[in-house]
Parts: C-alpha cells; sequence; structure tokens
C-alpha cells in the first residue's frame, strides 16, 4: 500500500498509520474488522482538502465504517443557525467521507445500531464517548483514535499494535468503590453521568474498575458515565465489576488474583456526586430558555423513557426542547409511534449532529437544562450558553413548567 | 536553563529554529487556540492571549479533544502554527496534525520528546534548535 499499488489516497493512509506506529513505538500493524470516524465534522478547509486527496487519490474504506455527527441535520436543515458559507463546507466535508465507501450514519453512539462489534473484536473508532463504550462494554478493542488516523486506519484496515489492543494494557488501574451510596442514588439515571464526571476529573489516564453498582445498571447508565469520564478526563475504558464483560469478577479486571491486592482502591461517596452535579450547573438568574436531550445521541430506550415521563404534558411556550439522535433511531421511535405525540408536545428532533457542536439552539442568553454531563460540560464553552445538569425527569418538570425545577426528592439522600 | 545539545525522541521528524514558548499548562489546541489568530484563546490557561505562530512550543503533553489534530492541519495550513513542539510525554494527536499538514501543505512540523529533566531546564524566551534524529541546541 505504501508504495501506492492500491492508489495515491491508499498511500498516504499507510504514510500516516506507518508513522503514527513508529511514535506509539509499535513494531507491527494489526488488522481491523470495522472503523467509526470523527473527521467528518468541520473545523476548517483542511478537513476538506485531507478528505479530497484521499478521494482524487483513488482511496476507498476496506472495512465496514460509520460516521460520526456533522456539523449539519439533513433531515432538519432549517434547524441550523449558522453562516450558509459553513453549511456548503461542511457538506462538502460529509459528501468526501460518503465517496469513501462510508455508511451515511452520522451519530455520535453507533454503539447502538444493529450491527456492533462483536466481543474480543480489533476496531478503529474515534469520537471519545464511542471509543469508551465499545472497550468497557462491548468488550471490543480500540484505542484512542481521533481525527485523520480514523480514516486512514479505515483505508488501510490496519492500525498499530499497542495501546488497548493489547490484553495488558486493558487491566484496572485503580479500583473505585461506589457500594458506600445509598441504593436510591445508585439507581438514579443522573448518577451515573456524575459519577463519570467525578472518575475522570480524578483519574485521568487510568482504567478504573468501579464496584457496587447496582445489577439494574443499563446500556444507557454506562453510556452516560463514560461521556461524561472521556469529557472530564481522558478516560478510554472503564470495568463495571459483575457488569461489564471484561470484570466478571475485580480480580478478573485488575488482570490475576495475584495482582488484585496491589491496586489502589478509591471511595466515591454521595458528597462526591452532588457536587459533580453542582459542577456541571452555572447559577444563573436567566429564565430557562433550551432543554437539551440526547448527548451522546439518545437511545430508543430513552426516547421511550422521555414519551412516559412527558405523558399528557406540553413543553412550555418559552422552552425550545431539543433531543439529538440518530436518524436510524428516530426512524425506529417513529415505528412505535413515539415520534408524532412527544412532537406535538413541543419536542423539536434533531438528527445527524448535536446541540453543543454547531448553531441550532435558538436563544443562547437564557438558561438551558440538560440530562447529559458531556453537554453541560462543553456547551458553554461551544455555544456560549449557561447549562444546568439535571435528571430527566427533573429537565420534562422544568420543561412543561417553563422554569427550573430541582426535585430535592431525588437527591434527598445525597444531602 | 538548557545550555547544552541534549537527544530527545523524534515523534515527528524535521528541523526547526525558533524562541521557546515555554506553556505552563498542557493547551488544548480545540476551543484554546484560535488558527486564524494563532492565540491562545483558553480563557483558563495561563498564557491566554499569547501568540504561539512559530514559536517552538514547550508544553507537558497535548490535552483534550483529538480534534486538536484538525485544529493543528488548520493552522499548518493558515501559517499560524508553532515551527515545532517539545513534549515530555508523546502525544498521537499533535503527531497526526503535523503529519497531515506536512502532508497536504508541505509544512513540517517537527515533535521532540525529552525526559522531563531535560524540559525542565527550557527556558521561555530562550532560542532553542531542532535538529534532524531529535538533538535540540541552544542557539
Amino acid at each position: 500500500m505504501l508504495d501506492g499499488d492500491h492508489g495515491a489516497g491508499t498511500a498516504m493512509a499507510m504514510r500516516l498509520v506507518v508513522r503514527l506506529a513508529q511514535a506509539m513505538e509499535a513494531s507491527r500493524l494489526l488488522p481491523i474488522t470495522g472503523a467509526h470516524i470523527d473527521s467528518c465534522l468541520y473545523h476548517g478547509q483542511s478537513g476538506i482538502d485531507f478528505v479530497q486527496r484521499l478521494v482524487d487519490g483513488g482511496a476507498q474504506v476496506l472495512v465496514p465504517t460509520t460516521l460520526n455527527v456533522s456539523s449539519l441535520d439533513l433531515l432538519h436543515p432549517e434547524l441550523f443557525q449558522g453562516e450558509p458559507a459553513t453549511a456548503t463546507a461542511a457538506q462538502a466535508l460529509m459528501d468526501g467521507y460518503v465517496a469513501l465507501g462510508c455508511e451515511p450514519t452520522w451519530t455520535c453512539a453507533p454503539y447502538q445500531a444493529e450491527l456492533r462489534p462483536a466481543f474480543g473484536e480489533q476496531i478503529a473508532w474515534a469520537e471519545s464517548n464511542a471509543i469508551v463504550f465499545a472497550n468497557s462494554v462491548l468488550g471490543a478493542r480500540t484505542h484512542r483514535y481521533g481525527d485523520f488516523i480514523d480514516i486512514a486506519a479505515a483505508v488501510t484496515a490496519r492500525v498499530p499494535d499497542a495501546g488497548l489492543h493489547h490484553t495488558d494494557n486493558r487491566t484496572a488501574s485503580v479500583v473505585v468503590d461506589v457500594s458506600g451510596l445509598p441504593l436510591v442514588l445508585r439507581e438514579l439515571d443522573a448518577m451515573y453521568p456524575c459519577l463519570g464526571f467525578v472518575i475522570g476529573r480524578r483519574f485521568p489516564g487510568e482504567i478504573p474498575a468501579i464496584m457496587g453498582l447496582p445489577s439494574s445498571t443499563s446500556e444507557d447508565d454506562l453510556k452516560a458515565l463514560g461521556a461524561a469520564a472521556a469529557s472530564s478526563g481522558n478516560l478510554a475504558m472503564f470495568h463495571a465489576v459483575g457488569i461489564t464483560p471484561e470484570a466478571p469478577t475485580l480480580a478478573a479486571a485488575c488482570g490475576g488474583d495475584d495482582v488484585v491486592d496491589l491496586v489502589d482502591v478509591a471511595v466515591v461517596t454521595a458528597a462526591d456526586i452532588r457536587d459533580a452535579r453542582d459542577q456541571l450547573s452555572t447559577h444563573s438568574d436567566q429564565p430557562l430558555a433550551t432543554v437539551s436531550l440526547g448527548t451522546p445521541h439518545y437511545s430508543l430506550a430513552e426516547i421511550e423513557r422521555l414519551h412516559q415521563e412527558l405523558g399528557n404534558n406540553t413543553i412550555a411556550p418559552s422552552v425550545a426542547f431539543y433531543v439529538s439522535t440518530a436518524r436510524a433511531t428516530l426512524h425506529e421511535a417513529m415505528l412505535r409511534g413515539w415520534v408524532t405525540p412527544l412532537r406535538n408536545a413541543g419536542v423539536i428532533f434533531v438528527t445527524d449532529t448535536c446541540t453543543y457542536i454547531t448553531p441550532i439552539v435558538k436563544d443562547t442568553t437564557g438558561l438551558a437544562m440538560t440530562d447529559s454531563a458531556k453537554w453541560a460540560y462543553y456547551a458553554p464553552g461551544n455555544i456560549g450558553v449557561d447549562a444546568v445538569f439535571g435528571a430527566l425527569s427533573e429537565c420534562v418538570q422544568s420543561a412543561v413548567a417553563g422554569r427550573v425545577i430541582r426535585d430535592e426528592g431525588l437527591w434527598a439522600d445525597v444531602v | 536553563m538548557l545550555s547544552e545539545a541534549a537527544q530527545g525522541q523524534m515523534l515527528v521528524e524535521g528541523q526547526a529554529t525558533g524562541v521557546a514558548c515555554v506553556l505552563t499548562e498542557p493547551l488544548s489546541l480545540w476551543g484554546g487556540f484560535d488558527p486564524e489568530s494563532g492565540l491562545v484563546t483558553d480563557v483558563h490557561h495561563p498564557d491566554h492571549g499569547r501568540s504561539i505562530t512559530d514559536t517552538i512550543v514547550v508544553m507537558r503533553s497535548g490535552r483534550g479533544s483529538s480534534s486538536a489534530s484538525s485544529v493543528l492541519a488548520e493552522a499548518v495550513r493558515l501559517s499560524s502554527a508553532p515551527a515545532a513542539f517539545v513534549l515530555a510525554e508523546p502525544d498521537e494527536i499533535l503527531v497526526l496534525g503535523a503529519l497531515v499538514g506536512k502532508e497536504l501543505y508541505g509544512t513540517t512540523t517537527p515533535i521532540v520528546v525529552v525526559s522531563a529533566a531535560i524540559h525542565g531546564q527550557i527556558i521561555d524566551g530562550q532560542r532553542i534548535g531542532i535538529q534532524a534524529g531529535g538533538v535540540i541546541v541552544l542557539r
């Protein structure tokens, strides 16, 4: 491939893979069976120049490859509030990746698709929350890949044989004990992103093994935990003992009975969870103008929960209520009959992109409430809103009332 | 002060000469740096408002989102990128930005990793050179 036998585009991709392998001190390359691309999000002309070089050089992906969110909602283009020139450039970037043979999935949660990587599968995924989910919840193996190398790996079907592709590098380096939290708190949806926020902050670069999560812990809970920790820190993998596939026991997560006692143990308390909730919230007297859910993209189960929480209520006219999800998930939700009533109640569905990376939120002067720690972490810097983090039920009650409602009952055991 | 030649590990090959811009904290290029102006835009960063264009950025490690690769490539396109990076820890994200900048625009942005001891000896404003093979010299 380096010699150009597969075309100039593939040769450039292979040069990137080989030079990255040298920088990572990997002695060989490893074949992969799938890829997920984040490079399709527009950051400037250089991104277009890069994909065009691949297209012009005749490159095509060699493995099934999904695409992350872009800057545009192709199904609902009227939501875009940015410059037309930016939209044109973002579209050109997206077109380039589709021309390389990538599937136009436009989602940051490719693990919610019907077909997803199997346990032990070697893959090249970009997008921090997807990386954590693949490694931790699916037991597939990806290093932390990002812009450019994601598509280079897809085009060559190779990655450096290093990092989290190796069993030895996947064992827990710290034990996080949450068994002291009240059960009611451990079963609260909003606890998981808060715990992720705490873990990311406190243990950068580590692989934590979390002890004490209840058996009711769902994939959506683990998704929220991982996304938060990858935002506040650089988490690429965690174990949930008794829940995730490489952690049937604490000893297994830590790499064996002989080493488990050597791993440091840290305790997360209810006060830590409450602190995280408050750190993710801006104190402001502004009225509630926005509620944004679905970062990472809402799953079918989460849309169903929203449908149930909202019941027969309608969103206050002063609140814009956004739910970001994959186009495939929205389609499924339509078939189940949840989308029309939600839209009638005032919910605006956003697909293909997300409300914190592109100008969609109409009123950025008012408060924005979210059930996503990742959104609360990034949106203030990216789009200039003040954010309030809350449980789904708090977000829904607030949207209906038109003002922030904190259900202290939910957090009562925390205080 | 670094007064003699020191050997580092070359993550991205190349040669550069410039003034050391020693950042006391790692900078996330994505969200923390504006490739249009070349300035540090992260208001929480101690070097907020400083230009890193054409300097040799000395920082312990990279930081933050993998989109930093795109921002570095964009800075290379706009000629606002640093002349080189001297790190104390390898950073794959910066490596990719530099590699793509070279592929697309022909501009080399060498990246060298040195020991923490050597890293700590480099003084802000000192003129340093990076030679092929990862040798850093005082100029």
